[in-house]
């Protein structure tokens, strides 16, 4: 074996051991208050909904429009990558992280014009989301065909 | 005219001198450690552009006009430029020196660019080819967010090993005559790639070329460390300083006393929240012209190798899965020498 290849099999394990590792409970716990707000936000707007006499279905479409629109909002005015920062996946997952993939991606390319920039890319980050969930929840319906 | 000696490494027997340099930075390496140094600091990321990639050319532009008036020069003098930044096709380059009529050698070694820049200048007017060659490099934070990693505003975590991106320019006009720093010898670097895969730590892929470069320095030149006051390399930034400094001892050279790194010295990682450090053409570059070359003039150090590192990357390689080449170019920089005719 050559020198190179013998770094090749070491030198992965020296930076393993110099490299910084993210402090996951912390990250988790913060992930969790913060997800966890954001879904009550949802119930809350849900239940008010509810409340002056809209539909389940209807109110929980406008539930989910009200938390898009505020991540929309929030990306629009530099708040949301401040509370990505701290939350991670608390505030990625939620329908409103889903928001901030569309619209941050919209105002980067923007600058490509309306239609290869911002129409384009507006789906750079929530495409696979998209595709992905089209295939799931299209998989989990014929699954569920099947066993009721 | 130079020599080749060793494998890698070129002596230049008529040592050219940076006679000027300039830098230009952004507003969060104004407010860094070295913030006092720059020649220009602007007020915000755009500085009056209208996208991330205008404002690149600018600093470019803004840069290579300060350091052409601060040689006394005019545009016309400037035989060569030698240049290259992070985007795409080199545009922040190309658009930035469009209206110099200068003749150019677009240069891509990604963060290594500055080295290979002077490098390639100092060769040229060793050889005879040249009397004034001006080298520069730049990059900028959002618009190498933008190709490299995710929009601006998209709420993302960077893990503990990622680089900050300096948003900056700096350039230095080397000439066939003057009263020094000069460049006295050259080792290229050759791309060595260890198997790191991981884009957000780009240190640690670089490190093994740092290590690479600068030791094959020492084997070609006869040196020892001893013979500098200080190695500065150009972006491995805190994780890879630290890997650097292992791999050199593994080679039986002990660099660690003098050694230090213009991503580490350009920002505070505690108040600025840059995490490893700092990173991008625009790294080594604006740390040479505003901090490095102030301080060599000013007789803090009499020797610096300047070891430029470089993550030959694309998005596009990292998501096939490639690993990372690394690449670090030296340039040794001397305060006074007795010229060799």
């Amino acid at each position: 074996m050559n020198k190179i290849d013998q770094m090749k099999n070491k030198y992965p394990s020296m930076v393993d051991e110099i490299s910084p590792k993210n402090t996951v409970v912390i990250n988790s716990l913060r992930a969790f208050w913060v997800g966890g707000l954001i879904c009550t936000l949802g119930q809350f707007i849900n239940n008010i909904f509810l409340r002056y006499g809209f539909t389940t279905i209807e109110a929980a479409g406008i539930t989910s429009v009200s938390l898009i629109f505020l991540g929309s909002a929030l990306t629009a005015l530099n708040v949301y990558e401040v509370i990505g920062k701290y939350a991670g996946g608390g505030s990625a997952i939620p329908i409103t992280g889903f928001a901030n993939s569309m619209v941050s991606a919209a105002v980067e390319h923007k600058a490509e014009g309306y239609v290869f920039g911002l129409g384009a890319k507006i789906f750079t980050i929530a495409g696979p989301v998209i595709v992905y969930g089209i295939i799931a929840s299209t998989a989990l319906g014929i699954i569920y065909y099947f066993i009721h | 005219m130079g020599k080749h000696i060793g494998k890698q490494t070129v002596i230049l027997d008529n040592p050219p001198s940076i006679i000027a340099t300039s830098s230009t930075v952004g507003p969060k390496e104004a407010s860094g450690p070295l913030g006092e140094y720059f020649d220009v600091t602007t007020e915000d990321e755009l500085w009056g552009e209208d996208t991330w990639e205008k404002a690149e050319s600018k600093f470019v532009k803004e840069t290579i006009k300060d350091v052409i008036d601060k040689a006394k020069l005019k545009s016309e003098d400037i035989q060569y430029i030698f240049a290259g930044d992070l985007l795409n096709q080199l545009t922040g380059t190309t658009f930035g020196i469009r209206d110099f009529n200068i003749p150019y050698f677009g240069v891509f070694g990604a963060c290594s660019t500055m080295a290979e820049s002077m490098s390639l200048g100092a060769m040229t007017v060793d050889g005879g080819f040249a009397d004034y060659v001006l080298a520069t490099t730049s990059s900028h934070f959002c618009g190498a967010e933008k190709q490299f990693r995710f929009p601006m505003e998209l709420g993302t975590q960077r893990p503990l090993t990622a680089q900050w991106t300096v948003t900056g320019s700096g350039a230095v006009i080397i000439a066939k005559e003057g009263g020094g720093p000069y460049i006295t010898s050259i080792t290229t670097g050759r791309i060595v790639d260890l198997g790191i895969s991981d884009p957000m730590n780009m240190g640690a892929a670089m490190a093994p070329a740092a290590a690479d470069t600068i030791v094959q320095h020492f084997k070609d030149t006869g040196r020892s460390p001893d013979y500098y006051d200080l190695i500065i390399t150009g972006d491995l930034a805190e994780y890879g300083q630290k890997l650097l400094i292992e791999l050199a001892k593994k080679e039986g050279y002990n660099i660690g006393e003098i050694l230090t790194d213009c991503g580490i010295e350009i920002y505070d990682p505690d108040s600025q929240d840059t995490h490893a450090g700092g990173s991008g053409c625009g790294c080594s570059a604006s740390v040479f012209a505003g901090y490095l070359y102030k301080e060599i003039k000013k007789g803090r150090w009499n020797r610096v190798l300047f070891v430029a590192t470089g993550a030959m990357l694309s998005p596009g390689s990292s998501q096939q899965g490639e690993t990372i080449p690394g690449i670090a170019h030296a340039v040794a920089i001397e305060r006074g020498i007795s010229k060799r005719k």
